[in-house]
């Protein structure tokens, strides 16, 4: 374990800290910076898509290398980042009463080459061409093909590269974060006392570990296509008359290597944040988690389903109507534990002593925006169901709602919760409320009217919808109102960056504990906590993460580390009213 | 199995973190692995694939390679029973194995890029080279860690779990493209 600290200098303290928190700490900062980038990107589609009359900056080829850099940003790049590797190298030492990750020089060299990623990924702005437009989901031939898409010069080759090194930097990260809960948990803590948050990163951790080497394969071979000339996925294609050097190719290979990382990737972002909103909502209902231990079957069973599904992206793809079958039983079988975690959640509010700080209401809204966007994805499940919807703006409303909004309630609440332990400092709450409400009710306004314009029939990827004779009018009167509701909710996350930074330097000192919470990382003897994180001796955990309102108990909350009381009359087993 | 608690207040564990990693690692290039080499089989399937001449050099290069893990080994046992010299000696001789091996790849490349077999030339050539690419690159991963990894004898072990797990899948990619 690192526990011997080094005369400490401005650089070893700061820049190339081996210390887990600071490497937290520059992870969410990069991944927030990269995140206003790809709000940005989204307010240029919104504008195009608003008002192109008057909004005369995108063409039909830049639309494109904005919408497929947005999406690849946001889930790798921000999501996938700020849930793994900011929270997941805060969180899990803390909360399992470690005192570093188990190899803390390979998680400093996990942010660093994520920057690398990062830099690489912005690079390609810069060189001819700019980005590439093949799509998030980069399908060759598009992505393949020289000038078939635009950016298909330099553009595909740095994100290929970028996304390459990103998958280094997460494998180097995910070695950590697994080895840490295995290994490093101090004395009392078992597996089944820690709390969901932990569980929940352990698993994605897991997944992402089993997951990205997928796409690291395809993307090699993509490269190789790109760069020198083979046919891994370009199959013979005449180009303008002329019949290009390539032949016998498999376009369908990519998108399996493609989507056997990228479905599981929905969940490396999902479990997360199912454990982040699990312990907001226990937390400040100041009750119990409902289900524990079903909680985290759910969490195992969606990430051991989570495999098995990822054809349900390839339905109107040509597959076997066999196969097609198989994905939707999956699919929709991923139904019943997400419908678990929802009943518990709900469970653990009923009756709770609700607290709606900041930090609760984003919980809160965790469970509407999860709800909304995974039940809009059983009819995409469905073969016959998905197959008119596909490539509409149902789907764009769908994957907007359960996996941008519902993980960014998570990971906004999580900041809030954590903000006064990283800090020592409160936020403004008032800001802090009015950035949930704006977000809340402005996400809903953005994409629910989405899951109309798709039954309506609206493209998904379309730069300009004048020429669609069969949509009726009302539909560019919605996307007015999508647009200006997106400006609006994108500016309430300026009102939360600048509530971060003010709280941080002017803020209210904060309590160690401010929350009254049971967990570790809240019984620190320093807060923030130093390098090390606990004095002499590192804490004992006596009990599950989740003593709330225990009857006949002085305070609302019992800590982790608190023995039972020396000749206590075994606690009768009595529910709580 | 019970888990004792050390001085320092946390478990004193059968297993170490390092070891952990490295099983956890080796699941990871698994993983790449049959990532590859599901595509190639899928890609097997079509008519259009032909057959890649198999230099004969390849059989030697397994033999060098087996010997190589075989000379490692031998290194481990040997620091086992305190024969320093011996580990010293067969941990040498490991490390020209590997390095013989890798020259035999490239050796191999120039053959069947002499015989037309360019990257690009049909699918099965793109194959074996990215094939053995990735491979040899682990390989070369490996050799480089081999001068840091001799410091402690809890490393030297664990390079030779690794080393022995790339020629495992060595042994498989090799079945793979003889048989094909």
């Amino acid at each position: 374990m690192h526990t011997h600290h080094e005369t400490p200098s401005f650089w070893s303290t700061y820049i190339f800290s081996q210390d887990h928190k600071v490497i937290a700490i520059q992870y969410t900062i990069t991944a927030l910076a990269v995140g206003v980038f790809g709000l940005v990107l989204s307010w240029l589609m919104r504008l195009q898509l608003g008002f192109l009359e008057n909004f005369q900056v995108l063409n039909p080829g830049s639309y494109y290398q904005i919408l497929t850099q947005h999406g690849m940003i946001m889930i790798v790049y921000v999501l996938t980042a700020i849930l793994l590797g900011g929270f997941g190298n805060y969180l899990i030492p803390l909360m399992i009463g470690a005192r570093d990750m188990a190899f803390p020089f390979l998680n400093m060299l996990s942010y660093w080459v994520y920057l690398i990623s990062v830099i690489v990924l912005i690079a390609a702005f810069l060189v001819p061409g700019g980005p590439t437009g093949a799509g998030w989901t980069l399908y060759p031939p598009l992505s393949a093909l020289p000038n078939a898409a635009p950016g298909s010069g330099w553009g595909i080759k740095l994100m290929l590269i970028s996304l390459v090194i990103f998958i280094a930097a997460a494998t180097m990260g995910g070695l950590n974060y697994v080895t840490t809960v295995l290994q490093c948990r101090t004395k009392g803590m078992t597996l089944m006392r820690m709390p969901l948050t932990v569980w929940g990163i352990f698993i994605a951790s897991v997944m992402a570990l089993f997951a990205f080497p997928a796409l690291f394969a395809g993307g090699v071979m993509l490269l190789l296509d790109n760069l020198l000339g083979t046919s891994f996925f370009i199959p013979t294609v005449t180009l303008f008359g002329q019949q290009l050097p390539h032949e016998g190719g498999n376009p369908l290979l990519f998108q399996h290597l493609f989507w056997y990382f990228g479905h599981p990737e929905v969940y490396v972002v999902i479990l997360p944040a199912m454990g982040i909103a699990s312990d907001l909502i226990s937390t400040h209902s100041r009750k119990p988690i409902f289900g524990y231990k079903a909680m985290v079957m759910a969490l195992a069973a969606i990430a051991v389903i989570g495999f098995l599904v990822w054809a349900h992206h390839m339905f109107v793809s040509g597959m076997n109507p066999y196969f097609g079958f198989f994905f939707a039983v999956s699919t929709l079988i991923i139904a019943i534990p997400s419908a678990v975690k929802v009943y518990n959640w709900l469970l653990t509010l009923w009756r709770g002593n609700i607290q709606l700080t900041v930090p609760m209401l984003f919980g809160i809204g965790w469970i509407s925006t999860f709800i909304i966007g995974g039940l809009t994805g059983l009819p995409l499940g469905n073969v016959i169901a998905d197959v008119p919807l596909h490539d509409t703006y149902f789907v764009v409303g769908h994957f907007h709602l359960v996996m941008g909004v519902a993980a960014m309630m998570a990971i906004f609440g999580g900041i809030y919760h954590w903000f006064p332990k990283v800090t020592g400092r409160m936020f403004h709450e008032t800001l802090g409320k009015i950035h949930f409400w704006v977000t809340f009710v402005g996400s809903y306004m953005i994409f629910f009217p989405m899951f109309l314009l798709g039954i309506l029939g609206v493209p998904r990827r379309y730069f300009d919808f004048n020429a669609l004779q069969y949509l009726p009018p009302q539909t560019h009167g919605l996307n007015i109102f999508i647009t200006i509701a997106a400006l609006t909710v994108g500016a309430a996350q300026l009102l939360f960056l600048g509530n971060l930074v003010w709280s941080a330097m002017r803020g209210r000192r904060a309590e160690a504990n401010p929350w009254k919470a049971t967990t570790l990382e809240w019984q620190t003897p320093t807060t923030p906590p130093p390098h090390g994180n606990w004095g002499a001796l590192p804490p004992t955990v006596y009990r599950w993460a989740y003593d709330y309102s225990v009857p006949g108990a002085e305070h609302d909350f019992i800590p982790q580390t608190v023995a039972p009381a020396a000749p206590a009359p075994a606690t009768p087993k009595v529910s709580h009213r | 199995m019970t888990i004792h608690h050390g001085s320092n207040g946390y478990r004193e564990l059968p297993v170490t973190p390092g070891r952990v990693g490295v099983w956890l690692f080796l699941c990871v290039v698994t993983m790449l692995f049959a990532a590859l080499l599901s595509a190639y089989i899928v890609r097997m399937g079509s008519s259009d694939w032909h057959s890649l001449p198999k230099p004969g050099l390849l059989w030697v290069n397994t033999g060098i390679l087996l010997g190589s893990s075989v000379a490692f080994h031998w290194a481990k046992l040997s620091l086992r029973q305190g024969w320093a010299r011996r580990a010293r000696l067969s941990f040498v001789a490991g490390t020209v194995l590997s390095v013989l091996f890798l020259g035999g790849q490239i050796w191999a490349w120039v053959i069947l890029h002499k015989l037309g077999y360019v990257l690009s030339a049909t699918p099965s050539s793109s194959f074996f080279y990215v094939l053995t690419a990735v491979h040899g690159l682990h390989l070369i991963g490996g050799v480089a860690l081999a001068a840091w990894v001799v410091r402690s004898r809890e490393r030297f072990q664990l390079f030779v779990s690794y080393w022995h797990f790339l020629t495992l899948v060595w042994l498989v990619l090799f079945g793979v493209i003889v048989l094909t």
